[in-house]
Order: structure tokens, then C-alpha cells, then sequence
């Protein structure tokens, strides 16, 4: 990784003594009370270092968080263990768990909700794919509804995969390259333990893309609009509502 | 099913002639294997009064509703269209803590409008199972206060586990699918002077720990009127287990309850064990009662854990989650898993325990009893602990057997029913432990009798590992279990069991079952049907947490905010169960 760390200058240093500015906008005597750096890599560095989670937990990979952010594994070493339940203190989501048709549109609202910048980590296979439940009532994966930086797999991950999947994050925060991809909307999630080449294209432009009848995930380039109209509630079962 | 039906037999259920005196000839009852429970027969019409007569004559006193399993039998062999019989089966399953007896009480619904008269008031307990089956079968309860859908969301359309509907077909949900105000608009009183408010409590909240949502009516911070609801984590785990081979539903059954996921395999393995007529070595027997018995520890720590960070006690939450780290290890030694197992097989464990597994499991009693010890110190006579959790979600007696309460909610509201006591399986008739009880019924006695249960969890496990048994692990029966592979390689009959294990899956012999164990959190019952075929033609679950939140809206009623959330926590309810 080439991301320079800030660098500091320091003037007119005394070993082991800092003293405070003598008021706002005066600069201090001595000490090392200033360094020269670009904004957006403080920044990034500061955004990298502390972030918020807010857990998205649904099933049995809140299990797992928990162990994370319990004492034996201990987020706080990453910086990262101020969990916030409300999505507007937040700035990671984890989507820990499967997310079920049912609660698609709280994940798009909590998602909502958070205030820019945001990330979002796919903890386990279930939020990433749908896993297992290939099934009629299971979103086959949260990228069908939130755009999603990195998947965790495993069902559910360890911690120490998690841990990986946070690690992996902020390098990409630290990088700037997420800021730029996401405004360029060349985007391309990285994925935690498995292999790369079988990513899907995470981007759904924020719209609910899973239509009635539905399959496969979408490929990128089909609006979500279009396989709305096409295949819009199909009467199927015996039609009781 | 080859089971057929015949005039009332004495020998299976002890008030026979009782039944055949008051319910002349409507009520008849069915020929059952060994291995089930007793059934009965009866039609829609009489079931209302059937019903009355089970729960109120002291011959029968069933007095504790535990799960509604429906069939759709179009699929199975030898159904004939609108033939007699029908195409839908309600199966009431019914339990008399006085008599410790179950019963399955049946009844036959046709193909065209399937309709029962709704049992809520007879068993208040059968509401929302009477909404699950009208969700996912599309059988009608006629006098149901609410029939609405439960697990799935309103913009379903069918009923997901009829076996004409495709397991891969989605509907699409909108906000507005999801239940908003109509609570509001129900409990809005305009003689009411003073202003009541509507508060959304989930599905995505803290407290509830997973996936649950209640709306409340609030006046202040008293509850006025609640209503709850489920189905935010409805992954389909029936109509899954329908598509996969009996032992691939393994690995489904450990996201039932992922706080204790090998209680589960375990129910599972036990009850198709029993439908196969297969017995499983002692060695099998002992490990999977240990690790039933660390899962339960586990299961409870996170209850209590996770319970007390709401309650503003988060140290408590470090100290149970450490022994909790240390059983994942000996649970990943076993099976190279921490949380989901998949470690039950039919007839056996997937792999041999490890060599130091008695040693290693000793060594973990130790570091559980200090840090229970710590969370007891703390909290068990901590005043504001007793000031939030002393006579707040109280449950009565009566109460919790007619909401269909078991597990340590039943027995902390003064019911000792435990299934590991009054229908010993695996090793459980061979040891000693006791059942915690408390009278209150509140939060408080739901908090100590768990404390208690992880004491007596480590009774049974300090005693299984003195004498740990010897020898094989699993089934010498090739029918479900590989055969070893010098047999294999050797013996032309060892070849051909492992062909047809390996291509077709267990053979399961078409029949139909209620086997239940006891889960952390109550009984955990399997409704099995088989059709012969190497496929589940039906699972149901009995999961306990799902009569425990369907109450949850009653007990909060005229509490606070506060304390509601602590009663949620201690009721323990685990979603993945819940809606399966």
C-alpha cells in the first residue's frame, strides 16, 4: 500500500514538550502543533480510524458480531467499536444476517438514513448471495437493494474474517479510490475470501431491482424499471392474497 | 400413508371410552407406529367440541397447545384428486402437563376452500399458529380474531407451502406492505383527554436482538395497547427442507436457534432416527447430550448477556461472552465450526469427537462457573436490577399454559415441564439434575431459573464425562451412515451402500412423526411426514420463542416502554426460530 501517511513537520521542536497554542488562529511557540498534509488524506485517514458501525444484525451472523465486538476479539483495536444502533451516527453498515423480502425496505431506509460518507460491509454469505435460502421469501443478495463495498464470506465469517473485511475497507477509504469510484460510478466491490473473478456487479442505482418472478441477479447496464414492467406481478399459487 | 383408521382403541388413549361416549362415533382414532404420538380423527365440525372435550375433561386435560402442523398431501403417494381424506391436514398438537401425554389431534380439510373452525378460544395459544398455516397453506379459520398473513409480507400472493407453489417464486415488498397504523387508528380513543402516541419498536432496534417489531400506543411511557409482528426473518426453512435430501436439511435446522444450533440437528437427527427405527451407540448418545448441554450454557449466556446490556449492566455482556469463546472451541474442535455445526448426522456425528475431548470439556466447568458466578454476584441481588426486573412481564400459571409458554418461561412461571425429565432422550434418563422452578413469573425468575439451568447444564455434563462411553461413534447401519472405507473398497455390498447413500440420500419409510426435545427455549418439536422417497415431504417445526413473542403483546400491555424491553430480552426470543 502507497497511501502516504500524514507527514509531519515540526518546528522549533523541544524534545518530549508540546505546549498549547496561545489562543485561536496563534500559533504555538513550540511543539509540534501543526502538519503539512493534503485534506482529503487527513481525512481519509481520520474516516478509516474511526468508524461507526451501525449493525444491520438479522440472524446468526449478529451472533458472530457479537464475539467481534465482545472482549475476546475487541473491535476497538481497529477503531471501529463505537457501535451505533441509529443510522444517522453511523457510517458503516454491516449487514450482518439475511435480509428477507419482508425487510428489504428497512435495509433501503436505514440505508437512507445515513448521512454521506457511507460504507457497507455484507457480513456472511446470506446478506452477500442469499446463501443457502434459494427461496421465496429471501433476497438473494443486499446489492439488489444498497450498493455494497465489501463481502464477507462464510456462513457465518469468523470473526478474524470480519475482521479481514474491516482491514480490507480501510485501506479503500484510506486509498481516496472509493471516493473517486463511487463519483465515477466505476465501482467494483472487493470480496473477502472468495474468489474475485465470481464478483457481481453491486450497483443497482439505490432501486429495489428484485421483481416478482425473478430469477437471476441483474447484469450491469439493465435498469431496474425496465424488469419491473416486463414481468410485474405474474399470478402465481392459486392468487389468494 | 399406510396407516388406516379404525374404531377407538383403548390401549392408546386412556379416555377412550370417554370420548366415544360424548362424541359419538365423530371422533375416531388412528392406528400410530410406536414411535408417534397418539392421534386422533376427527372432521371440522366436531373439531370445536373435540377440542373442549380434550382441554376441560379431567380424563384428558390437555391444557397446553403446542403447534399446529398442516399437510398439503396432493404429492403424496396414493392421494387421489378430491378423493376421501382431502387434499389439507390440520395437525393439533396438544400436550397435558398433568398427564405428560401428547396428542396429535387431526383433521381432514378438502381440497376447495379448506376451512376449520379457529381453536383460539379454546387454546389462546393457537392464534398466531392458526395465522401461520392460513400464510403458508391457505387453510382458513373461521371465528380467528385477526386472520392475516404473519410470516410473509402483504404483497404475497399464494400460499408458499402448497406444493403447487415454486419454491423460487418472489413477490415484490413495498414500504407500504409492512403493517403501519393500524394500531393507531384501533386504539385511537377520542374520549381519551389525554394524548396517546404511536411508537414503532423494530424490526431493526437494538433490544430486539434481531428481527422483531412491535407497535405500541403509548401514554407517556405506559403501554396502552401493543401489537407484534414477525416474519423479518422468514427464510423459508420448510419449503428449503422440502428440496433437499433428509440429511442436507441438517445444516438448515442450526440456523433454527444459531444461539444453540446443535440442540436442533440434534431434534432433527432424533426424530428421523426414530421414523428409521435406529439406534445410535452410546459414545453418540453421551457426546450429543454434552454438547447439548454447552449449547444450552451458550444459549443462556447470550439470553442474560445480551439482556443486561439493555438494561444499562454491559459488563456483565464481556463476562458472558468469554465463556462462550471457549465453548466455540471445543465446538470447532469437534466439527471445524463455531456457530453452525451441522454436526447431528442420522444415526451418529458427522466425524469422531476429538481425542482430548473429555479433558478439554472439564476444563471449560471451571471458567463458566466463575464468570456465572460474577454475572450472579452482580445482578441477582443488585437493586436496580431487582427494582427493573422483580414484577415486571409477569406471567401467570394460567397464563402461560393457555399462551403455550414451555421451557424456562414455563417453569418460571411455576410449571415444571421439561422434556428432558418427563420424556428422557439421548442420556438424560441416566443422570441426575434438577429443575429449576420459580413461582413469580416475572422477569426476574425468568433471569435466576436460567442461572440455575446453567448450574444443572454443568451437573449433567460433569457427570456424562465420568463415565464417557467407548466405542464407535456412529451406526453400524449402512442404510444411513457410510460404511468405512476398506468395506467399501473390499465388499461388494459395502460398494453398493455407499453408491446408493452417496446418489439417493437416506431412505426415510413413508410415515409421519412428532418428535420434540427440549430446546433452550422450550420444547422443540418435528412434524415430519415422509413419503418414501430420499426427500422430507413435510418439516415442521415447533419452535419454542414462537408462542412465547406471539404473548409478548399481552404482558407489555399497561407496563412501561422499559420495562418491555427488558421482558422481550428475558422471554429470549430468537428470530431465526421464530420465523424459520
Amino acid at each position: 500500500m502507497k497511501t502516504p501517511l500524514p507527514s509531519l513537520s515540526v518546528r522549533n521542536a523541544v524534545p518530549g514538550r508540546i505546549e498549547p497554542p496561545l489562543g485561536p488562529g496563534m500559533p504555538s511557540t513550540s511543539g509540534a502543533d501543526f502538519l503539512t498534509t493534503k485534506l482529503d488524506v487527513a481525512v481519509q485517514w481520520a474516516q478509516s480510524n474511526s468508524l461507526w458501525p451501525m449493525p444491520f444484525g438479522t440472524a446468526c451472523c449478529a451472533i458472530e458480531f457479537m464475539s467481534v465486538v465482545s472482549s475476546h476479539y475487541d473491535l476497538a483495536r481497529f477503531g471501529a467499536e463505537v457501535v451505533r444502533f441509529s443510522p444517522r451516527q453511523a457510517d458503516l453498515l454491516i449487514v450482518a444476517g439475511t435480509v428477507v423480502d419482508k425487510l428489504a425496505p428497512v435495509l433501503k431506509k436505514v440505508y437512507d438514513q445515513m448521512a454521506e460518507p457511507k460504507w457497507v460491509i455484507s457480513m456472511g454469505v446470506c446478506a452477500s448471495t442469499g446463501g443457502f435460502y434459494r427461496a421465496y421469501h429471501v433476497v438473494q443478495g443486499i446489492d439488489e437493494i444498497v450498493p455494497v463495498d465489501v463481502y464477507v464470506a462464510g456462513c457465518p465469517p469468523t470473526p478474524e474474517n470480519l475482521i479481514h473485511g474491516i482491514m480490507e475497507l480501510q485501506k479503500m477509504i484510506q486509498s481516496g479510490d472509493l471516493a473517486r469510484h463511487r463519483a465515477s460510478r466505476t465501482f467494483v466491490p472487493i470480496r473477502v475470501g472468495t474468489d474475485p473473478d465470481l464478483s457481481i456487479p453491486a450497483y443497482s442505482d439505490g432501486v429495489m431491482a428484485h421483481t416478482a418472478g425473478k430469477k437471476e441477479l441483474p447484469s450491469i447496464g439493465e435498469t431496474a424499471e425496465s424488469e419491473l414492467g416486463a414481468s410485474a406481478r405474474t399470478a402465481a399459487g392459486d392468487g389468494n392474497r | 400413508m399406510s396407516t388406516t383408521l379404525r374404531g377407538l382403541d383403548r390401549s392408546t388413549v386412556s379416555f377412550g371410552p370417554l370420548l366415544e361416549q360424548k362424541l359419538k362415533g365423530r371422533v375416531t382414532v388412528e392406528e400410530r407406529p410406536g414411535f408417534d404420538i397418539p392421534t386422533l380423527v376427527t372432521d371440522a365440525g366436531t373439531l370445536k367440541e373435540a377440542a373442549l372435550f380434550l382441554r376441560d375433561d379431567p380424563a384428558a386435560a390437555y391444557d397446553l397447545f403446542l403447534d399446529l402442523a398442516s399437510v398439503d398431501r396432493s404429492k403424496l403417494p396414493g392421494h387421489v384428486e378430491g378423493g376421501p381424506g382431502g387434499r389439507f391436514q390440520a395437525n393439533y398438537i396438544l400436550y397435558s402437563t398433568k398427564r405428560n401425554e401428547h396428542l396429535r389431534l387431526r383433521v381432514n380439510l378438502p381440497e376447495k376452500d379448506p376451512a376449520a373452525p379457529s381453536l383460539t378460544g379454546v387454546w389462546p395459544a393457537a392464534n398466531w399458529f392458526e395465522r401461520e398455516a392460513w400464510d403458508l397453506m391457505g387453510i382458513r379459520f373461521d371465528g380467528h380474531p385477526n386472520l392475516q398473513r404473519l410470516l410473509t409480507h402483504n404483497g404475497f400472493v399464494g400460499h408458499a407451502l402448497r406444493k403447487d407453489y415454486d419454491k423460487g417464486q418472489r413477490w415484490l415488498c413495498t414500504e407500504e406492505d409492512l403493517l403501519q397504523t393500524e394500531l393507531a387508528a384501533k386504539t385511537d380513543d377520542p374520549a381519551d383527554m389525554f394524548e396517546t402516541m404511536t411508537l414503532n419498536f423494530g424490526p431493526s432496534h437494538p433490544t430486539t436482538h434481531g428481527t422483531l417489531r412491535i407497535v405500541m400506543r403509548v401514554d407517556g411511557e405506559r403501554i396502552v395497547a401493543a401489537e407484534s409482528e414477525c416474519g423479518y426473518l422468514h427464510r423459508c426453512f420448510e419449503k428449503m427442507s422440502e428440496t433437499h435430501t433428509w440429511v442436507q436439511v441438517i445444516p438448515y435446522t442450526d440456523r433454527l436457534n444459531y444461539c444453540s444450533p446443535m440442540i436442533n440437528g440434534n431434534g432433527y437427527a432424533l426424530a428421523v432416527e426414530k421414523m428409521l427405527g435406529i439406534d445410535v451407540p452410546q459414545r453418540a448418545k453421551a457426546a450429543r447430550t454434552v454438547l447439548n448441554e454447552f449449547s444450552r450454557i451458550m444459549d443462556h449466556l447470550v439470553c442474560i448477556g445480551a439482556n443486561l446490556v439493555d438494561l444499562g449492566a454491559l459488563t456483565n455482556f464481556w463476562y458472558a461472552f468469554q465463556p462462550r469463546e471457549e465453548i466455540y472451541g471445543l465446538l470447532e474442535a469437534c466439527c471445524g465450526a463455531r456457530l453452525t455445526s451441522s454436526y447431528a448426522r442420522i444415526g451418529g456425528l458427522a466425524k469422531d469427537l476429538p481425542e482430548n475431548f473429555v479433558e478439554w470439556s472439564r476444563s471449560l466447568l471451571p471458567t463458566i462457573r466463575d464468570r456465572v458466578a460474577d454475572v450472579d454476584g452482580l445482578i441477582t441481588k443488585n437493586k436496580i436490577a431487582w427494582k427493573r426486573l422483580r414484577g415486571t412481564g409477569v406471567v401467570t400459571k394460567e397464563q402461560a399454559l393457555a399462551w403455550g409458554f414451555t421451557g424456562p418461561c414455563l417453569r418460571a412461571s411455576g410449571v415444571a415441564y421439561d422434556v428432558r425429565k418427563d420424556n428422557p432422550y439421548e442420556m438424560y434418563g441416566d443422570v441426575d439434575f434438577d429443575v429449576p422452578i420459580a413461582t413469580e413469573g416475572d422477569n426476574f425468575a425468568r433471569y435466576i431459573v436460567r442461572i440455575e439451568e446453567i448450574r444443572q447444564s454443568m451437573r449433567i455434563i460433569e457427570q456424562i464425562l465420568a463415565k464417557f462411553p467407548k466405542g464407535p461413534i456412529n451406526s453400524d447401519d449402512y442404510r444411513v451412515i457410510l460404511p468405512p472405507k476398506e468395506m467399501v473398497y473390499n465388499e461388494m455390498e459395502g460398494l453398493i451402500y455407499h453408491f446408493k447413500l452417496v446418489f439417493e440420500g437416506v431412505k426415510v419409510p413413508a410415515g409421519e412423526i412428532y418428535s420434540y426435545t427440549e430446546g433452550a427455549n422450550g420444547e422443540l418439536g418435528f412434524s415430519l411426514v415422509s413419503d418414501g422417497s430420499g426427500f422430507p415431504y413435510r418439516v415442521k417445526v415447533r419452535p419454542p420463542c414462537f408462542p412465547l413473542f406471539a404473548a409478548y403483546e399481552k404482558i407489555i400491555k399497561g407496563g412501561m416502554v422499559s420495562d418491555a424491553v427488558a421482558t422481550l430480552g428475558l422471554l429470549n426470543i430468537i428470530a431465526g426460530e421464530l420465523d424459520r
